[in-house]
C-alpha cells in the first residue's frame, strides 16, 4: 500500500499542482476539494443553526409568561418539532461533517478525501433536503408538529399532509449522512500517510472514524422507520397501526434503535475536538490516548444496546427495565474515562486560556453536568417522574448545546485562523464566550427545576407555579440567542479583515500535521505524504509537547 | 491508479452495511411480533382459539380479579361495553361474560376487535375459548348485539399477578360498497387504508382495480 499511495501522490502532483480553485460561483457547485466542501458544510450548518435558533426564540418568547400570547399551539408544536429536526440534522451533524472534511485529510496527511465526487454530492443533497423540510411550514395544514421523534400514530394517522415532504427530506438527509460517512471511513482507512498507523492518528480522526461506522449502521434504520411511515400513510400498510395488526410501540423501538446511536453520532466528534484542543493549550500530550480510543469504541458499541431507556414508560417488564437501566448506566464508565483524561491532561499543564481553550473547558464542565442528569434519567424508577418533563429538555440541551455545539464553536475558533490565514478579534471572542456561557446556563439550568417540579415538555402554556423559572429561562434564551449575532460578526470580520497570520503553527504549542502546512491552508496539501519522523514529532499524544 | 480501485472496492463493501441495516429495520417488524407473541409482552398474546383439555387443573388457593374494558377507535361508531365490569376467577376454570355492541347509526358497520391484556406478563396465560375478536363482526343499523367471551386464566400465571385487565378496541373495516370511488376521500380518518391491507387485502385490491 505504501508504494501505491506515493505513486498516486506523484500523479496528482503532476496534474493538479498548477491550478487553484475555479473562479466564480460554479466553483462551489462543481468542487470536489475537501476544503471547499468542508466550508460549504460549515456555512450550511451555520445558516441552519440561525434558523433553528430563531425557532427556539419563538418557543422561549411564547413561554416567557403563562398563557397563550404570541403563537397558536399548533404553530408552537411546529416550532418545537422543526427546531429539533433542524438542529440535529441541519446544524450539528453537517457542522461535524464539515469539520471532518476540512480536518481529516490535513490531520492524516492525505491530499483529499477518498471519494471526492461523492463528497460533492453528499453536500449538495443537503440544501435541497433542508429547504424541503422548511417548506412544510408554508403548506396546507402546516409543518410537522409531532415532535422531532415523530412517534406514530401522531406522524401517521394524525399528521398533516406535509408529512410526506418531511419523510422525503429525512430520506435525503440520511443519504447525505451515509455517503459522508462512507467517504470518511474510506479516507481514514485508505488515504492515511503510509507511515501513519491507526494508533498514530489524532483523536479527532479516531472519533470520526467510529462515528462514521455508527452513521452507516444507524441512519438506514431511520430510513426504514420513515419508509414504513410513508407506506402506512400512503400505500395501505399498517406497520404502526393497531387496527391492521401493527403496533405503535414498535415505532418507538425502531426509532430509538436509530435514535440512541444518533446521540453519540452528535457527541463523539465533539470528544475528538476537545481532545485536540486541550493538549495544545495545556502544553502536554493527551493523557491516556489509547484509553480514549477504546472508550470511544466501547461507547459506540454500547450505544446500540440501550435504546429502550427512552421508553421506560411504555409498559416494559421489570427485567427489561433492569437491563436497559444497567446497560445505560454502564456507558458512564467510558465517558467518565474521557472526562478524567481531559482533566488529567490539564493537570499541572502550562495552561493558557485562549478562546478555543475557554470553550473546551466549558465543554468539559457543562457536558459533565449533562452527563449527570442523563444518569438520573437512566434510572428506571426515577424516570417515571422525569419522563417527558423539562428535566429531559435541560438534559439534552446540556449535552447538545454546551456539549456538541460548544465543541463546534471551539473547533471553529481553533482552526479558523488556519483555514483563512487571519486571526479573529480575541477581545470580542472573549466577550462572546462569557456572554454565551453565562446566558446558556441562565437558559437551561432553571429547566432542571421546572422538570423536577413537573412541567411537561412540548407545551405552549403552563401552570402559573412555573412562571418565574420560565421567565428566567427565556431571558437567558434571548441573551444566548443574541450571542450568535456577535459570533457571526466575529467570524465574518475575521475572514474579511482579520489580522493576517504568517506562522504555520497558529497556536504556540499546537501539535498535528495540519499545523505543518502553510497558513492559510493552501488549496492542495500533502501532495507528498509526511514521513514517519514528522508524524511522530507532530503527534499530540506521544512524547514531550 | 490502484488507489482508486481500492477506494471503489471499499465503498461498495461499505455500501452493503447501510443496505443491510435498512433491511434490518424491516426485519425488526417480524422479530418484534415474534418476540411479543412468544413472551406475551405488550399484552398481545395470541388471537387464536384455545381448546381446553378435558382435565384442567384448578388453582383453588387464589383468585384473580379480572376487569373488562372496551375502547373505541376514532371513527368506529358502534358503542361497545362489557356487561360485567369485574369478576374474581379461579385460575384454570372457564368463565363466560358478555360484551354488548349497539349500532345507533343508520348504516351497516363492520369491525374487527383487537384485544389487549394488562399486565403484559399475564397475556400468554389469558386463553380465550370463544371470542368475538376471532372474526370480523357486522352490525346492522340499530342492532344491539350481545357477544360472549369465554376465557380461562391458566394456573401457570405468576402468583404475584392478582389483577388482570382485558380490553378490546374495535376498528372499523371499510365497507366494500363505500370503498369504491371518491367516498373514501370524503371520510378521512374513518376509512383507513391500513385496514384494507391487513384485513381486507384481496377485496380492496380488486376494488382499486375496478375503481
Amino acid at each position: 500500500m505504501a508504494t501505491t499511495t506515493s505513486d498516486v501522490q506523484i500523479d496528482i502532483d503532476a496534474h493538479d499542482a498548477h491550478h487553484g480553485p475555479e473562479k466564480g460561483l460554479l466553483r462551489w457547485v462543481k468542487t470536489t476539494n475537501h476544503k471547499d466542501i468542508g466550508t460549504l458544510y460549515l456555512w450550511f450548518a451555520f445558516t441552519m443553526l440561525l434558523i433553528g435558533g430563531a425557532m427556539a426564540m419563538v418557543i422561549r418568547a411564547e413561554l416567557f409568561q403563562p398563557g397563550l400570547q404570541l403563537v397558536e399551539p399548533q404553530f408552537f408544536n411546529q416550532m418545537t418539532t422543526l427546531h429539533g429536526l433542524i438542529m440535529v440534522f441541519g446544524a450539528i451533524m453537517p457542522a461535524f461533517v464539515g469539520l471532518a472534511n476540512w480536518q481529516i485529510p490535513l490531520m492524516i496527511g492525505a491530499p483529499d478525501m477518498a471519494l471526492p465526487r461523492m463528497n460533492n454530492w453528499s453536500f449538495w443533497i443537503l440544501p435541497f433536503a433542508g429547504v424541503m423540510l422548511l417548506s412544510t411550514l408554508f403548506m396546507k395544514g402546516g409543518g410537522p408538529a409531532f415532535g422531532w421523534t415523530f412517534y406514530a400514530p401522531l406522524s401517521t394517522t394524525f399528521a398533516p399532509e406535509s408529512t410526506d415532504f418531511f419523510i422525503f427530506a429525512i430520506h435525503m438527509l440520511g443519504f447525505s449522512s451515509i455517503m459522508g460517512a462512507i467517504n470518511i471511513i474510506a479516507t481514514v482507512m485508505n488515504m492515511r500517510a503510509p507511515d501513519m498507523k491507526l494508533m498514530d492518528m489524532p483523536l479527532f480522526v479516531w472519533t470520526w472514524l467510529i462515528t462514521a461506522f455508527l452513521l452507516i449502521a444507524a441512519m438506514p434504520v431511520l430510513a426504514g422507520a420513515v419508509t414504513m411511515m410513508l407506506t402506512d400513510r400512503n400505500f395501505g400498510t399498517s406497520f404502526f397501526d393497531a387496527a391492521g395488526g401493527g403496533d405503535p410501540v414498535m415505532f418507538q423501538h425502531i426509532f430509538w434503535f436509530f435514535g440512541h446511536p444518533e446521540v453519540y453520532i452528535m457527541i463523539l466528534p465533539a470528544f475528538g475536538v476537545i481532545s485536540q484542543i486541550i493538549p495544545t493549550f495545556a502544553r502536554k500530550p493527551l493523557f491516556g490516548y489509547s484509553s480514549m480510543v477504546y472508550a470511544t469504541a466501547s461507547i459506540a458499541l454500547l450505544s446500540f444496546v440501550v435504546w429502550a431507556h427512552h421508553m421506560f414508560l411504555t409498559g416494559m417488564p421489570i427485567a427489561g427495565q433492569m437491563y436497559f437501566m444497567y446497560a445505560t448506566i454502564m456507558i458512564s464508565v467510558p465517558t467518565g474515562v474521557k472526562v478524567f483524561n481531559w482533566v488529567t491532561t490539564m493537570w499541572r499543564g502550562s495552561l493558557t486560556f485562549e478562546t478555543p481553550m475557554l470553550w473546551a473547558i466549558a465543554f468539559v464542565i457543562l457536558f459533565t453536568i449533562g452527563g449527570f442528569s442523563g444518569l438520573m434519567l437512566g434510572i428506571a424508577p426515577a424516570d417515571i417522574q422525569y419522563h417527558d418533563t423539562y428535566f429531559v429538555v435541560a438534559h439534552f440541551h446540556y449535552v447538545l448545546v454546551t456539549g456538541a455545539l460548544f465543541s463546534i464553536i471551539a473547533a471553529v475558533y481553533y482552526w479558523l485562523p488556519k483555514w483563512c490565514g487571519r486571526m479573529y478579534n480575541e477581545k470580542l471572542a472573549r466577550i462572546h464566550f462569557w456572554w454565551a456561557v453565562i446566558s446558556v446556563n441562565v437558559l437551561f439550568f432553571p429547566q432542571h427545576f421546572l422538570g423536577l417540579a413537573g412541567m411537561p415538555r412540548r407545551i405552549p402554556d403552563y401552570a402559573t407555579q412555573f412562571a418565574d423559572f420560565n421567565m428566567i429561562s427565556s431571558i437567558g434564551g434571548f441573551a444566548f440567542g443574541s450571542s450568535f449575532l456577535l459570533l457571526t460578526y466575529i467570524i465574518v470580520s475575521c475572514i474579511r479583515s482579520g489580522e493576517p497570520i504568517e506562522d504555520e503553527r497558529v497556536w504556540e504549542s499546537a501539535k498535528g500535521l495540519e499545523w505543518t502546512v502553510a497558513t492559510p491552508a493552501p488549496y492542495h496539501t500533502f501532495n507528498e505524504p509526511p514521513q514517519k519522523d514528522k508524524i511522530l514529532s507532530e503527534s499530540s499524544h506521544v512524547g514531550a509537547h | 491508479m490502484k488507489q482508486n480501485n481500492i477506494n471503489r472496492g471499499f465503498w461498495i463493501k461499505l455500501g452493503l452495511v447501510p443496505i443491510g441495516m435498512f433491511a434490518f429495520a424491516f426485519a425488526l417488524v417480524p422479530l418484534y411480533n415474534v418476540f411479543c407473541n412468544v413472551t406475551g409482552l405488550n399484552g398481545r398474546g395470541s388471537n387464536e382459539q384455545y381448546i381446553p383439555s378435558s382435565k384442567t387443573d384448578l388453582d383453588m388457593n387464589r383468585r384473580v380479579t379480572v376487569s373488562f374494558l372496551a375502547a373505541q377507535s376514532p371513527g368506529f361508531p358502534v358503542k361497545l361495553y362489557p356487561k360485567t365490569k369485574m369478576m374474581d376467577v379461579i385460575p384454570g376454570k372457564m368463565y363466560t361474560i358478555k360484551y354488548v355492541a349497539e349500532n345507533h347509526t343508520a348504516n351497516e358497520v363492520t369491525g374487527q376487535a383487537v384485544h389487549s391484556v394488562a399486565p403484559g406478563e399475564a397475556a400468554q396465560y389469558f386463553k380465550k375459548v370463544e371470542c368475538f375478536c376471532f372474526t370480523r363482526q357486522m352490525f346492522k343499523p340499530g342492532q344491539v348485539k350481545e357477544m360472549p367471551v369465554s376465557f380461562i386464566i391458566q394456573p401457570a400465571l405468576d402468583k404475584s399477578v392478582r389483577d388482570v385487565t382485558l380490553s378490546y378496541n374495535f376498528f372499523r373495516i371499510p365497507d366494500e360498497k363505500q370503498n369504491q370511488g371518491s367516498q373514501q376521500l370524503q371520510q378521512p380518518g374513518v376509512l383507513k387504508g391500513a385496514l384494507k391491507k391487513m384485513l381486507n387485502s384481496s377485496d380492496s385490491v380488486q376494488n382499486k382495480k375496478k375503481g
